[in-house]
């Protein structure tokens, strides 16, 4: 059971949950913590459901439903603001067929904003999962998703 | 004409950062060898007497730090080093070049860090996307640890040191240093009532000192130079150097260390290349959303922690943002508060509350053409409220921003 292969990984102790949760995450296909992992981590840190499901929602890098295999984080700070980041995203929704915050059928894409990403230079910027793609346009978002989907 | 001085990046682009040997063969570890060979009193009086000032964006004193943290209690059983490597300042990004093309440089000023204080545990808590840095930085410490310079007896000494990457998960407010602190212990991010200090009461209630990534890669250029020499650099009151971050509207927007005193007519012309093709300037944000408004009166002021106070400016954390004539102060303004909106953290009500308000008012504004000098006006009094009556940084930054708009830019014409 990799969950519980996850969890021996770290020593039982409080501070060791944002490190968990990161991990449990990233081996999810779907990109997320169900109640069953939330439920896990509380018994391996001796500690309540609630206070795991405290962490788990006020950190925005964590789900607890369900994403696609690909997370597209726009960046939302006022630099790539003022780039145009509203436009490329109205194109990633259209392309994609759903709005902020939502998943694909398919369970392939997911978007979401995301704060400052540190590539102002490039701006407006956005990662798929770890890749970043900068100095974003309107008519590059298609091709972008269709490269990703490879 | 002024050109950059490369003393933090002084290896950025020259070394291959996943190389411990190219770093030690560019003189590296030699600081952390002489620190470790130095009593660690030593150690903190040479970087009080260097002056340098934290490179986070608050400019207090590093050296007091470390000699408050030394001093946090005498038999303490523990003590620990934080490197905040949660960078999130929009328009910033200084940290994340010095961790991706210079990760020992952090590693060596930690392990300096540790030593003067006391320390044999340190973590850097790092944003969680930034996953170039964090793979760059594990490797680093993984051959500085097969190296001898952490783990046990580090530089064949009886010192102990081990340094833990940990990572953040999306919160802006945790790149302050007490909500760092909570969200290290596992908790979520909410800010600690100061008093006690880090220096006094920090990471599981033990003395901690909590520096950013900069700050601790200045360090090893420190005990190298000795601390007179590094404090003839730059400004008196700010001595140094510093990397700027530029983005906007310029030719080449980019990063760039220079000396303290740089000014921003330098920054944008001579470094980046100046406005883009047809732009004139129309303002400055200098330090990120947490950062000010200047117009081109302020072009020629010397670029340091005092001296921009003194024109109702603020450094920050080194982010400047150039926009250009076109550019609508209204609609930025909007997008700034819409950030502080979205990571208000909701433990103080006047904040929660407030930057909702700050963001409706704006909206509205907006709908209707532009925010005016009258509600701009309200806008202040109402983030002055709002500063005065909020535990951390981000309750105290919208007035930041809207203060500067009103000093700077009081028109109806050009707010729009």
């Amino acid at each position: 059971m990799i969950r519980d292969e996850i969890l021996k990984k770290y020593p039982a102790e409080n501070e060791s949950i944002l490190m968990i949760l990161h991990d449990l995450q990233n081996n999810n296909p779907q990109n997320w913590l169900s109640e069953e992992d939330l439920k896990a981590v509380a018994a391996y840190l001796n500690t309540t459901l609630s206070s795991v499901l405290g962490v788990a929602t006020y950190y925005t890098m964590y789900s607890v439903k369900p994403r696609g295999k690909f997370i597209i984080r726009l960046c939302n700070s006022p630099v790539c603001h003022i780039e145009g980041a509203e436009e490329v995203l109205s194109e990633i929704e259209r392309v994609l067929g759903i709005k902020i915050g939502e998943t694909t059928p398919d369970g392939l894409f997911t978007i979401e904003a995301t704060e400052c990403l540190g590539r102002c230079a490039a701006a407006p910027g956005m990662i798929v999962n770890e890749q970043f793609h900068g100095f974003l346009s309107k008519d590059r978002i298609s091709g972008i998703i269709n490269k990703t989907k490879i | 004409m002024i050109k950059e001085t490369r003393i933090t990046l002084k290896n950025a682009g020259k070394i291959n950062p996943e190389s411990i040997d190219d770093y030690i063969a560019a003189g590296g570890y030699e600081a952390a060898r002489k620190a470790i060979g130095m009593n660690h009193v030593e150690v903190i009086d040479e970087m009080v007497n260097s002056s340098l000032r934290g490179r986070g964006g608050a400019g207090f004193s590093a050296g007091l730090k470390e000699k408050f943290t030394n001093e946090g209690c005498l038999r303490c059983a523990q003590k620990y080093v934080v490197c905040n490597a949660d960078e999130g300042e929009p328009g910033t990004f200084k940290d994340r070049i010095i961790m991706e093309m210079d990760p020992h440089l952090l590693i060596e000023g930690i392990i300096i860090a540790s030593h003067a204080i006391g320390a044999n545990k340190a973590y850097i808590y790092i944003r969680g996307e930034y996953y170039l840095s964090i793979r760059r930085l594990q490797k680093a410490i993984d051959d500085a640890k097969s190296k001898g310079f952490l783990g046990e007896k580090i530089f064949g000494t009886y010192s102990y040191l081990e340094i833990e990457i940990r990572l953040g998960a999306g919160s802006y407010l945790c790149g302050e240093e007490l909500t760092l602190l909570e969200s290290l212990e596992g908790k979520r991010g909410y800010p600690r009532i100061k008093p006690p200090f880090p220096a006094e009461k920090g990471l599981n209630g033990f003395p901690t000192l909590v520096n950013n990534v900069e700050t601790l890669a200045t360090i090893p250029t420190i005990i190298g130079l000795g601390s007179a020499s590094y404090a003839k650099i730059g400004l008196e009151s700010s001595p140094g150097t510093k990397i700027f971050t530029i983005s906007g509207d310029v030719k080449s927007p980019g990063y760039y260390e220079t000396v303290m005193g740089v000014t921003l007519r330098e920054l944008i012309w001579d470094l980046a290349g100046g406005m883009k093709e047809g732009m004139s300037l129309k303002a400055v944000l200098i330090g990120g959303a947490a950062g000010t408004f200047v117009d081109e009166s302020v072009l020629d002021t010397p670029m340091g922690y005092d001296t921009l106070k003194e024109k109702g400016a603020t450094l920050g954390s080194g982010a400047v943002i150039v926009l250009g004539e076109n550019r609508s102060l209204s609609t930025m303004t909007k997008s700034i508060l819409d950030f502080f909106k979205h990571e208000s953290c909701g433990k103080c009500i006047p904040c929660r509350v407030g930057t909702a308000q700050l963001v409706r008012m704006a909206d509205e504004a907006v709908d209707k053409g532009g925010i005016t000098t009258d509600l701009l006006a309200r806008m202040v009094d109402e983030s002055k409220y709002i500063s005065a009556n909020s535990l951390c940084p981000l309750g105290q930054s919208p007035i930041l921003p809207l203060g500067s708009l009103q000093r700077y830019f009081n028109d109806n014409t050009i707010l729009k």
